[in-house]
């Protein structure tokens, strides 16, 4: 069986924490923000199992299902908060809550 | 007597006390009653004390009557204790016995005032701190007894506290004072951290024991208690503030103002003599101020116009004259003019004090005339105070006490003939305004409008301006001259504690100097009756451009309160005004606003988008990242 060498799943692990990030940043969709982050954690997630699968240790699945855990919370809240904005705003472009300026 | 001279003081403190708080709702009789009775008593606890010490007198020449003690602080103890030798027996005889005399003047005087229980209440304290100055073992006691007459002083000035010119009167009084005392609390520090004590016996004996005659030590605390003295009795240049002060009733006027706390100085000198005497430079400097504000007080009574100010004038220059008597180390010769001149001069204000009742409290001289017989009381009374005052040969007390001066000034043990010119000149002078006044007040005939009088005195004033008039005369027996009869007895009284007057041969005898000061006041007599009497326009023609300049910078006292106006209290408002927003708080003012303005940039990056703050974190991570790999 031909093993992936860590450096590959490493740099698809960055890449999807890059476009992640990215997405974050420049989409103004909350339900897209949110999309983004689930895309940054699975990218953690990838370089978590990749590095376990490296080393023969299962540490690294272990940390992913953490992370799974963490991310359901993380949706629950965050759709809760985007319901929320919706029924008070009547939109979901993240730029118009911005009532909280200095 | 030991034992009961704290009664000297206390009993017009009770009354005083008695009277602040409950004398507006008793009715005035019992005021009068009261307070006039308090000095009353207190003048009897004198005598019986003077009768004793003249009995029997103490060991050492002084009684001390510890009474307790006022502080007890790290070596710092000073007692709560007086002390009766015979400076301080004639001083509290004179104090008591011309209270008691002006507080029964004022019983007519203020009849009808609105603030007749509080008048007679602040004249309670002040004979109250006036015994404490005098009888006070303990320089601090003195201190306090200053004080407490220079409080008294204040109370009495703004007495009329309605018109406001009257509360500037009293605080200038109360403030050119301070300049003179905080010298004075210097002098107390000084002499307290120098010689470890304030008890004036044992001060002065440490102090001719362990200061050489001369040294600096010496010098400095004697100018400094020279500052107090020159402050309160009114010598240069601290003497603005006593014209002023004739704003207060004119009881207050002739109690305070001539006949007893302004005279503080010249007693103060006279208990440290001893410091004195080590301190020769400030011997003369005592002669030298004594002199010249003899001479400048003089020259501005000749023109003032208002009754009152010109007994201001003179009051500073009968000062000088004691002031002069101690430079030359004429002691007793100082005290002796303190005594005849608190008789005639309370004598003279109490006159004066009829005299503007009688005229609906007009002051100006020039607006009188021919009052000599619609006001005889008041005629007499300036008649014998201004005679003795100016010096009317043999028969007043005013000629023996200021020709003993006269004559120290030259044959004293610090006397120059300078000294004794001024003196003579000085007496000149004297004799002029006083017989000006006379002369237009009392003079002319019914050439004015019918004199319509609004008040004539009553038996109260009468009484006691017949006792003064009285003294004014006999006071000259006290201490009579070589030439006639020798008999010195107040001189050879305050032998005891003032040191005897030494003289060395002068360039003119006793009796020669005396000739010298008849002629000089009947010079000014003479002067005053041509220039007043007999051609009374002539002052007017007199004044050319010169001598209308001249009249004028007199008329405003040599120009002292325009330098201190100028010099002291412009430059003090104007920087009042800039630092009204106080200069120090800038800085934390500045402080505060650089906060405020730090706070606005911070807070423009509070724009409350999620995106931004999201941006600023992942920002951060890398920068954090970069720092990481490029410093591991």
């Amino acid at each position: 069986m031909a093993t992936i060498p860590l450096e590959h799943s490493l740099v698809l692990a960055g890449v999807l924490f890059g476009l992640g990030t990215l997405g974050l940043l420049v989409r103004r969709n909350l339900v897209v923000v949110l999309m983004s982050i689930e895309v940054m954690l699975n990218a953690a997630g990838l370089a978590f199992v990749a590095a376990g699968a490296r080393f023969g240790e299962p540490d690294g699945q272990v940390f992913f299902l953490l992370v799974l855990a963490v991310a359901a919370a993380e949706v629950a809240v965050g759709l809760a908060l985007l319901l929320a904005l919706r029924h008070k705003m009547d939109t979901l472009d993240a730029d118009a809550a911005s009532a909280m300026r200095g | 007597m030991p034992g009961l001279l704290w009664l000297i003081p206390a009993v017009p403190l009770a009354s005083f006390l008695a009277l602040a708080l409950v004398g507006s709702r008793v009715p005035p009789r019992i005021v009068s009653l009261l307070g006039v009775g308090a000095i009353a008593a207190s003048t009897a606890v004198t005598l019986a004390e003077a009768a004793a010490f003249l009995g029997t007198p103490p060991e050492g020449g002084a009684w001390v009557e510890p009474l307790w003690r006022w502080i007890d602080v790290d070596g710092f103890r000073p007692m709560m204790a007086l002390r009766l030798d015979a400076l301080s027996l004639v001083m509290s005889l004179v104090v008591t016995f011309v209270s008691l005399v002006i507080h029964l003047y004022s019983v007519g005087y203020m009849a009808g005032d609105e603030g007749y229980a509080r008048f007679f209440a602040y004249m309670n304290l002040f004979v109250a701190s006036m015994a404490t100055l005098v009888l006070a073992d303990d320089l601090l006691l003195l201190f306090l007894g200053w004080e407490g007459v220079g409080l008294c002083s204040y109370l009495l000035i703004g007495f009329w506290y309605r018109d406001p010119e009257n509360g500037a009167a009293a605080r200038k009084a109360f403030l050119v004072t301070r300049v003179g005392d905080t010298a004075l609390s210097v002098a107390l520090l000084l002499l307290f951290t120098r010689l470890g004590t304030l008890q004036i016996h044992g001060l002065m004996s440490r102090a001719v024991r362990d200061w050489p005659s001369g040294s600096a030590l010496p010098v400095l605390a004697a100018a400094l208690i020279l500052g107090g003295a020159v402050g309160k009795s009114a010598q240069l240049p601290l003497q603005v503030w006593l014209p002023d002060a004739m704003a207060g009733p004119t009881p207050s006027s002739a109690l305070i103002h001539a006949a007893t706390m302004v005279t503080a100085g010249v007693y103060l000198v006279a208990r440290t003599h001893l410091l004195f005497q080590l301190a020769p430079p400030v011997m003369l400097v005592v002669a030298v101020v004594g002199g010249v504000t003899l001479l400048l007080a003089g020259c501005s009574a000749l023109v003032q116009h208002d009754i009152k100010r010109i007994l201001a004038y003179s009051t500073v220059s009968q000062i000088g004259y004691m002031f002069l008597a101690c430079g030359v180390g004429a002691w007793s010769a100082a005290i002796f003019h303190l005594v005849t001149h608190a008789f005639f001069k309370a004598l003279l204000f109490m006159s004066a004090g009829v005299v503007i009742q009688a005229m609906h409290e007009e002051h100006d001289i020039f607006r009188m005339g021919g009052l000599r017989r619609p006001l005889p009381a008041a005629f007499w009374g300036f008649l014998i105070g201004g005679a003795s005052l100016a010096g009317l040969p043999v028969v007043t007390a005013g000629f023996y006490s200021k020709g003993l001066i006269v004559y120290s000034a030259w044959a004293g043990p610090g006397g120059a003939p300078l000294l004794w010119l001024a003196s003579v000149v000085g007496a000149l002078l004297t004799s002029l305004y006083i017989f000006r006044l006379i002369f237009v007040v009392f003079g002319g005939s019914s050439r004015t409008i019918a004199v319509e009088v609004a008040k004539r005195p009553d038996w109260t004033e009468l009484t006691s301006m017949g006792v003064l008039a009285a003294l004014s005369v006999l006071g000259g027996l006290l201490y009579l001259p070589p030439w006639l009869g020798d008999h010195p007895l107040l001189g050879r009284f305050l032998e005891r504690t003032l040191p005897a007057p030494s003289r060395v041969v002068a360039g003119l005898s006793e009796l020669g100097s005396e000739g010298v000061v008849t002629l000089a006041f009947a010079i000014g007599l003479l002067l005053a009756w041509w220039l007043y009497r007999v051609r009374r326009p002539l002052p007017v023609a007199l004044a050319g451009k010169v001598g209308r300049a001249l009249h004028r910078f007199w008329f405003e006292d040599w120009g002292f309160d325009l330098a201190y106006q100028w010099i002291l209290v412009r430059p003090f408002i104007r920087m009042a005004l800039a630092n009204k927003d106080d200069m120090v708080d800038q800085f934390y003012r500045f402080v505060g606003w650089g906060t405020v303005r730090l706070h606005q940039a911070a807070a423009r990056s509070e724009t409350g988008r999620v995106r931004f703050y999201a941006g600023g974190i992942v920002l951060g991570s890398v920068l954090l990242l970069f720092l990481v790999v490029l410093f591991r």
